[in-house]
């Protein structure tokens, strides 16, 4: 077995050293009706040349996104993350090294923990960020129960345009204080909808923007409609290159800002692992859930960095910790600052505005189809589109023509009677020709 | 290269660091952070410059003001990431004894499959008709899950050892709520990793502690006094954090369920026992298993991990969504709660799990089959073993009598009198060239150190560590009576990129992102 250096001589000679006979000497306070004596029904093991052969079978029965044209968004990106980026993730140093509690030998992964923090206070606009969370959807479920820890309040309202799966998630984290959660109807332009829901006793509202449908929205009366209610504005963001031609989320009034940070670094692996970025002000600090990186010093006065604050976590404050993360997305988190690096704000600002040029091709060559409407007015790279029919149905048909067309909303939301919309994205791996094949096979399939 | 700058910052460009040369250590230079070498118009990525008025439909949506994002070409990035790695200790360059973390070898095969195409390029929405191989993927991993375990049935989504707590926790009070029958509390024994108690206040259970017994296992009286009909599961460890095998699990499975609560088993040491004892057969309704221990995806400096969690047959109606299940039109996986799905607690996350981890975790047990993974818990446990046995004479084993699973537990009884603490101990590990060992967990033994050496340790390895431990061992115990041996362990680490780090002033005044100069 190539992973285990023991011999059957070092095994022997342990064994003598430890005074055992045999290795069932070690397991003897596993009580001997449960032992197992021989390897449960599976196979044996296998060389790496097998291994490889049988999992690339497997990964032949995918389409790819890089295989064809390809729209699919609605929370997961395909951006294309520069080779250098996976090169340092994959060295040793930072792929096998555990969560940074030595700091004397951990500085690479908490110096880059802190280039993180800082990149993503100043995408959002906001004063503080942490060292991230699992993804964008759990961050905002975190990011509810922080506002009702902090404004004492028991309820939450949801917007019609957060993305359904976000909503859900935040549903069953809100489940354990009893926080009541008030989802609005869905609707394209539905942000501005969640002012007439704030009352007395709301704790947050979490809108999205660009949101679910692509609409991106000034939320800015949103914020100062919960300053006047004492509650506490959250802002969703899933796609987050648009941060680098929206305004951002700090700008326009945000309290807490939970994003999916997946689209730097990170590849779609089929929903995971992402990283979840979280931001807030400065003042809620003591309530931030997660991991948090801070400057300090050595014994010699030379600047360094540790894992801080952390008496608000689970490994010392247990049942009174504002959270039960440990493990985040530290991996995830430094490909995001890698790539970020190598953009630097003017390649960010370029790939925004390349993105959103890619989107509205594909938008205007998507309206010249009969039948086919756009309801998104103002968007990112991404916007809903209404067909004639059940979009579902003409995301299979395009499927099997080599099409990858987006995702029907009623994937997401089966039973919210919005089953001809189709959500598409475009980025800049998106081609002209893609966009044109589109256009086309979708004009067939309608006709 | 023409590089438009676009949204130039005003700000100078770069910024004076505090650190000096003096400072600086032959090969490991002090390296300035990125945004005291970038550019703010400086990029290492070459795009095509976008139209001219690509953004005019936006209006006031656009952002104005400078992002203050610097830039570095490719070669800087390069380097600047390289040399901070080369400040991070890593399970690629020694033994890594932390204790309760399973810090064992990474296979990079399991890398190279997760960035296939097929698996790496391929989003959670895209047609199910056109992900077959992924579903089918997820859903061998399922098996060997629910084979190893004895357990009928598995919960992928969770994205971590805490998340499938979450998750394990979740079900079980959809479980007692379907019967009328809330319940307001969750045993965890005092010697749990913080997350037990954390996640069961978060599920919105009070915490109640149960006593460990002096062989450092569950006290079965004070526990078969504290179940009561409010109580709606236990929380325990098995193997436990002291590393031992809770030997009266069997009994403290029959007092749980008698009292019509769940057993919920953390299995984040499932390494000592996979493919020796089956947890199903133990009694378990529901646990974790931390896919970045046992099955060897990488920890990544912090994450990501994978939590999946087995679940009984009581417990399976309640998993989240969502599941695979095969049909007669192939994979297909169930998104929503509808129909027989709707007593499922919900949804933990916007998709379907970590995928990129259970390709991993799937190559890793394809590559040992169900022999290798037996022999895996073996190694473990005896490699840990043997470490006690090396180390027993000259430090204080917490537990001496009996042999321990796959980790080592020593109290600081020895260090008594030598004015070495447990964490000067651990510190003077770094100048020897080893991470320390996990330190003062778990909080039942006093000044506790962890070593959890895996299986993927060499003999040769494993003493080359007992031999520097010994040799400090040696140290501290003269360190009462010389004043000069003490201090080495007073300052320790020496012979690392940074001295110790003040971690109460970074507490009290709490510095969490760069800024520029004033």
């Amino acid at each position: 077995m190539r992973y285990l250096p023991l011999t059957p001589e070092d095994r022997a000679q342990m064994l003598a050293a430890i005074g055992a006979v045999d290795i069932d000497d070690l397991f003897t306070d596993v009580p001997q009706s449960v032992r197992l004596n021989a390897p449960v029904d599976l196979p044996a093991h296998l060389g790496e040349l097998e291994v490889e052969r049988q999992l690339s079978a497997l990964a032949g029965k995918n389409r790819p996104a890089g295989a064809g044209p390809f729209f699919c968004g609605a929370g997961a990106y395909r951006h294309h993350v520069p080779a250098s980026v996976d090169h340092i993730i994959q060295r040793s140093e930072f792929l096998t090294s555990y969560t940074p509690y030595q700091p004397e030998i951990a500085q690479g992964t908490l110096q880059a923990l802190f280039e993180f923090q800082t990149q993503v206070a100043a995408l959002t606009g906001m004063e503080t960020a942490n060292a991230s969370l699992y993804d964008g959807s759990t961050a905002c479920g975190e990011a509810v129960l922080m506002a009702a820890r902090i404004t004492r309040r028991s309820q939450a309202v949801l917007s019609g345009g957060l993305h359904p799966h976000y909503a859900a998630a935040i549903q069953t984290l809100a489940r354990g204080p009893g926080i009541a959660v008030q989802r609005l109807a869905p609707a394209v332009d539905a942000e501005a909808a969640v002012i007439g829901a704030i009352g007395a006793d709301t704790a947050c509202v979490v809108v999205q923007t660009p949101n679910v449908f692509g609409q991106a929205t000034d939320v800015s009366a949103i914020a100062e409609a919960c300053r006047a209610n004492g509650a506490l504005l959250i802002v969703a963001v899933t796609e987050v290159v648009s941060l680098g031609l929206l305004k951002s989320p700090g700008e326009m009034g945000a309290d807490i800002v939970a994003a999916e940070g997946q689209s730097l670094g990170n590849g779609l692996n089929f929903g995971g692992p992402y990283v979840g970025l979280f931001a807030a002000r400065e003042k809620h600090l003591r309530q931030m859930p997660g991991r948090l990186c801070g400057e300090t010093v050595d014994a010699e006065g030379r600047r360094g960095f540790v894992l801080t604050l952390s008496t608000r976590e689970q490994h010392i404050r247990r049942e009174k910790a504002t959270s039960n993360i440990c493990t985040n997305s530290g991996l995830c988190a430094l490909a995001f600052t890698v790539h970020m690096s190598l953009l630097g704000e003017a390649g960010l600002r370029r790939l925004a505005l390349l993105n959103h040029q890619v989107a509205r091709k594909l938008k205007a060559a998507l309206a010249s189809v009969p039948g086919v409407q756009i309801p998104t007015t103002r968007f990112f790279n991404e916007f809903a589109v209404r067909l004639p029919t059940p979009a579902a149905a003409v995301v299979e048909t395009l499927a099997r023509r080599g099409i990858l067309a987006g995702v029907p909303y009623s994937r997401l939301e089966p039973d919210a009677g919005l089953d001809d919309l189709l959500l598409v994205a475009a980025t800049e791996t998106t081609c002209d020709s893609d966009i044109d094949a589109f256009a086309k096979a979708l004009k067939e399939v309608l006709a | 290269m023409n590089m438009q700058s676009i949204g130039r910052p005003t700000r100078p460009q770069t910024a004076s660091t505090d650190v000096s040369a003096e400072h600086a250590q032959g090969l490991l230079q002090t390296e300035p952070l990125i945004f005291e070498l970038g550019g703010w118009d400086k990029t290492g990525v070459d795009l095509p410059e976008p139209e001219r008025g690509a953004a005019d439909d936006l209006g006031d949506l656009i952002r104005a003001a400078p992002i203050a994002l610097p830039g570095l070409s490719e070669p800087e990035t390069l380097r600047h990431y390289v040399r901070l790695s080369q400040k991070n200790h890593a399970i690629d360059l020694a033994l890594y004894p932390l204790g309760s973390c399973t810090m064992k070898h990474n296979p990079r095969l399991n890398e190279k499959m997760a960035r296939l195409p097929g698996f790496g390029d391929i989003h959670p929405l895209q047609p199910q008709s056109t992900v077959q191989g992924a579903l089918e993927l997820m859903d061998g991993v399922a098996h060997w899950l629910k084979t190893l375990t004895g357990m009928p049935a598995v919960a992928l989504p969770p994205k971590a050892g805490a998340h499938g707590e979450l998750c394990g926790l979740l079900a079980i009070r959809a479980a007692h709520e379907a019967r009328g029958d809330a319940r307001k509390r969750v045993l965890t024994p005092t010697s749990a990793h913080g997350t037990n108690p954390a996640t069961a206040a978060f599920v919105g259970y009070e915490v109640t502690e149960i006593a460990q017994g002096p062989d450092g296992r569950v006290d079965l009286e004070d526990l078969a006094a504290k179940l009561g009909p409010d109580v709606a599961a236990l929380m325990l460890t098995n193997p436990n954090t002291c590393g031992l095998f809770e030997r009266d699990v069997l009994e403290i499975a029959r007092l749980t369920h008698q009292a019509g609560a769940y057993f919920y088993c953390d299995g984040a040491n499932f390494n000592a026992i996979v493919g020796k004892v089956r947890p199903g057969d133990l009694g378990v309704d529901a646990m974790h298993i931390n896919l970045h221990k046992t099955f060897s995806t990488p920890h990544g400096g912090g994450g990501p991990g994978a939590g999946p969690v087995v679940l009984s047959e009581a417990l399976a109606p309640f998993a989240p969504q969502p599941w695979v299940v095969k049909d007669e039109d192939g994979w297909r996986l169930e998104e929503h709660a509808r129909g027989e799905a709707e007593r499922g607690f919900g949804r933990l996350s916007a998709f379907h799990g970590q995928m990129g981890m259970f390709v991993r975790a799937y190559a890793y047990m394809l590559s040992h089959g169900s022999d290798g993974l037996r022999q895996v818990a073996e190694d473990a446990v005896l490699n840990a073993n043997y470490i006690k046995a090396r180390l027993g004479d000259l430090m204080s084993p917490a537990f001496p009598d009996g042999p321990c699973m796959h980790e080592a537990l020593f109290s600081d009884a020895w260090l008594e009198g030598t004015g070495v603490t447990t964490l000067d101990f651990a510190k003077s590990m770094i100048d020897e060239g080893f991470h320390p060992m996990t330190m003062y967990f778990p909080l039942v033994v006093h000044g506790a150190m962890l070593i959890e050496p895996t299986e993927t340790e060499s003999k040769a390895e494993l003493d080359r560590f007992c031999d520097a431990v010994r040799g400090l061992a040696e140290a501290a115990l003269g360190a009462g009576s010389d004043v000069a041996a003490l201090e080495r362990f007073k300052v320790a680490p020496i012979k690392a990129p940074l001295r110790r780090l003040d971690e109460t002033l970074a507490a009290r005044k709490p510095r969490l992102k760069w800024s520029a100069p004033s």
